[in-house]
């Protein structure tokens, strides 16, 4: 049963905004990628890697490692940061990202860094890869399981549905997808653009178990995940609230962060475009601004 | 065999100088399709979740019921501009062209090619001057998958200017047509006076030595290339293939007998792009040895658009290198 102490949630709640600072430096030095997606996906991908799964960094390939499908490779960024906090790679290595002959390229490439399970970027594809690696790796006997975390934007690709059918059909319980639900895509708010609502029930119909939790939040997030590995007839779907650029005041449920680093865009809220880096590390919420808190 | 043509198109004065004035390719999209609106209210926009970055948000604005956002389908973009076409609309659908035409060419073949209609793809982000998003975001092979489809015009404008004419022309035209552009700013080097129509190839600058063939932003490093070549004696001929599909095989034939060796330049996959189509075309009709300057069976990478230009030998160094190459070979 997957649980988790007091301590380790403070322990992750402080590792999130270490993780946030650095996430901040490498995308201001990148000078072009994500903000909005990464900034809100941090507790989601901290859980994941100092948490929930079973992993050996030294080790990527290790053969009972659960696996971590990207579907939405834009948010890579944050991947990356927790990959190298989590001992994958030096993390002086993040000030690469995006650069000629890095590892870390814009969007994530299989094979170009240990420890990515899929290449990603063209929204949705990963839904599907994640679905026939839970498939395989049932034929097998494995215990590993299988995670896939997908925004909400890329759910209007009908491949996403196609992969949910199947993944109801077989049954795939050794299976979760973690949506991030911050209700931005690129031209707006996803309710106006393609609406969604109501994706609870949308996901019940295609037979997955559905729980929403507040996505900033390390425990429900936890708590959730270990829920969904106790139901055994069915993939379970974890729609995760986040607010898009989640610890940055200036970016946070503006939707035009969503493919600007710090630096690259002024709004009527930001500060010059110089000193955005700075009163970002500054400004940085943590706690406080979190959906609920258990710690203040 | 035709006789070759021996004058060279009208160019901007500011061709060969460093600081002529760049701007990518999808304004000049972005500013058409607004003009081919206004000419004729059968135009929609369909757009995948990408206003801004496909410059489609002008249109918008001016024909708020004519734009249709599709949020992020790519299927459903091209299968719903099925129905508005044999419905008698002129969709304009657009994404990057590595999501349309490339996850959705199926549909476009069944919809737009089998059933010939009247539906114009718009390709953005063609290339690896994309830039850093990576090998997911450059498109390279979208000539070859849109060029081997019958009834598909192909298109791959060479600057602002040359974008903005293909988009009024491909309005025009009855049928499905492909248009490729990139994302960084590139040399405006045309001007009204250049010479544009949909299946001729023109020659920009005459020479006798080498043809060099382009598409694309490329053909103003192929006029670079040139440039560079002069200086070694070399008189290169450069021709602006911006229509890859219908070939202009009379003016290739044309050229290529007239210099006796030819490098084909663009963007994109040697195999299957214009290198494939121009050495298809000659090899039927007045074979000629060959260069060819694009991608060779690799992925794109992150790195600056020059950078990758660079690296991916695509720049005017690269190709004079090849010009040189192949007149050893007459
Ligand atoms: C198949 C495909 N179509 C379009 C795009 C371009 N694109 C990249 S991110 C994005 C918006 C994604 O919205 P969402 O999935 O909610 O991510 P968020 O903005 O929340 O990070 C789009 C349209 C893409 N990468 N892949
Ligand atoms: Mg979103």
């Amino acid at each position: 049963m997957l649980t988790i102490h007091d301590k380790k949630v403070q322990e992750l709640e402080e590792r999130s905004t270490e993780i946030r600072r650095d996430l901040i430096k490498m995308l201001t030095n990148a000078g072009s990628g994500h903000s909005a997606g990464p900034l809100d996906l941090t507790e989601i991908f901290v859980s994941l890697y100092f948490h929930v799964m079973n992993h050996k960094p030294k080790q990527p390939k290790w053969k009972h490692r659960d696996r971590l499908y990207l579907s939405c490779g834009h948010v890579c960024p944050i991947q990356y940061t927790v990959m190298a906090h989590a001992g994958y790679f030096p993390k002086k290595e993040l000030m690469t990202l995006r650069k000629l002959g890095s590892r870390l390229q814009g969007h994530p490439e299989y094979g170009a860094l240990p420890g990515l399970e899929n290449t990603s970027g063209p929204l949705g594809n990963g839904s599907s890869q994640a679905c026939g690696s839970a498939y395989s790796l049932r034929m097998d006997g494995s215990r590993s399981h299988v995670y896939c975390v997908m925004s909400d934007g890329e759910l209007q690709e009908g491949i996403t549905w196609e992969s949910a059918m199947f993944a109801g059909k077989y049954r795939l319980n050794n299976m979760t997808w973690i949506i991030d639900r911050n209700n931005i895509q690129i031209d707006g708010n996803t309710e106006d653009i393609m609406p969604e609502e109501p994706l609870r029930d949308k996901f019940e119909a295609f037979n997955f178990h559905v729980m929403e939790v507040d996505g900033h939040n390390i425990r429900d997030l936890v708590d959730a995940i270990g829920q969904g590995h106790a139901v055994t007839e069915k993939p379970t779907v974890i729609i995760a609230h986040t607010i898009p650029g989640k610890g940055v005041p200036f970016m946070e449920y503006d939707f035009r962060w969503h493919g600007a680093p710090p630096g690259k865009l002024e709004t009527e809220t930001s500060p010059k475009k110089d000193k955005q880096m700075q009163v970002a590390l500054n400004e940085l919420r943590t706690l406080g601004g979190k959906i609920e808190s258990e710690h203040e | 065999m035709a006789k070759a043509k021996t004058i060279s198109a009208h160019l901007s004065p500011a061709t060969y100088r460093e600081n002529i004035k760049k701007v990518p390719t999808r304004n000049g999209y972005g500013d058409g399709v607004v003009e081919a609106g206004e000419k004729n209210e059968k135009i929609v926009v369909l757009c995948c979740d990408l206003t801004e970055s496909t410059r489609n948000k002008k249109f918008k604005e001016t024909f708020p019921d004519r734009f249709i956002q599709m949020g992020i389908a790519e299927q459903s973009l091209a299968g719903i501009a099925g129905g508005l076409a044999l419905e008698g609309k002129i969709p304009f659908i657009s994404s990057y062209a590595a999501f349309s035409p490339g996850r959705n060419w199926e549909q476009i073949r069944l919809v737009a090619c089998i059933q010939n209609q009247n539906i114009k793809i718009i390709g953005a982000h063609a290339g690896v001057s994309v830039g850093p998003d990576g090998a997911t975001h450059q498109m390279l092979e979208d000539i070859a998958i849109t060029r081997v489809l019958p009834n598909m015009t192909v298109l791959a404008p060479s600057d602002y200017l040359e974008t903005k004419r293909a988009v009024l022309a491909a309005a025009e035209l009855k049928g499905p047509v492909y248009i490729r552009f990139a994302r960084s700013a590139s040399p405006t080097f045309t001007t009204a006076k250049t010479p544009f129509k949909i299946g001729r190839a023109e020659i920009l600058k005459d020479g006798s030595d080498v043809a060099i063939i382009g598409c694309g932003p490329l053909v103003h490093e192929a006029l670079m290339a040139a440039k560079l070549l002069k200086e070694k004696g070399v008189d290169a001929m450069v021709v602006n293939s911006h229509t890859i599909k219908p070939l202009d095989h009379k003016t290739i034939a044309a050229v290529a007998k007239k210099c006796g060796a030819v490098v084909t330049v663009e963007e994109a996959q040697c195999t299957g792009g214009l290198g494939g189509a121009v050495a298809e075309s000659l090899a039927k009709n007045q074979p000629t040895p060959m260069r060819f300057i694009g991608v060779h069976d690799q992925f794109g990478t992150s790195g600056t658009p020059d950078e990758l230009i660079k690296e991916f030998e695509l720049d005017r160094t690269a190709i004079a290198k090849a010009a040189l190459e192949v007149i050893e070979l007459k």
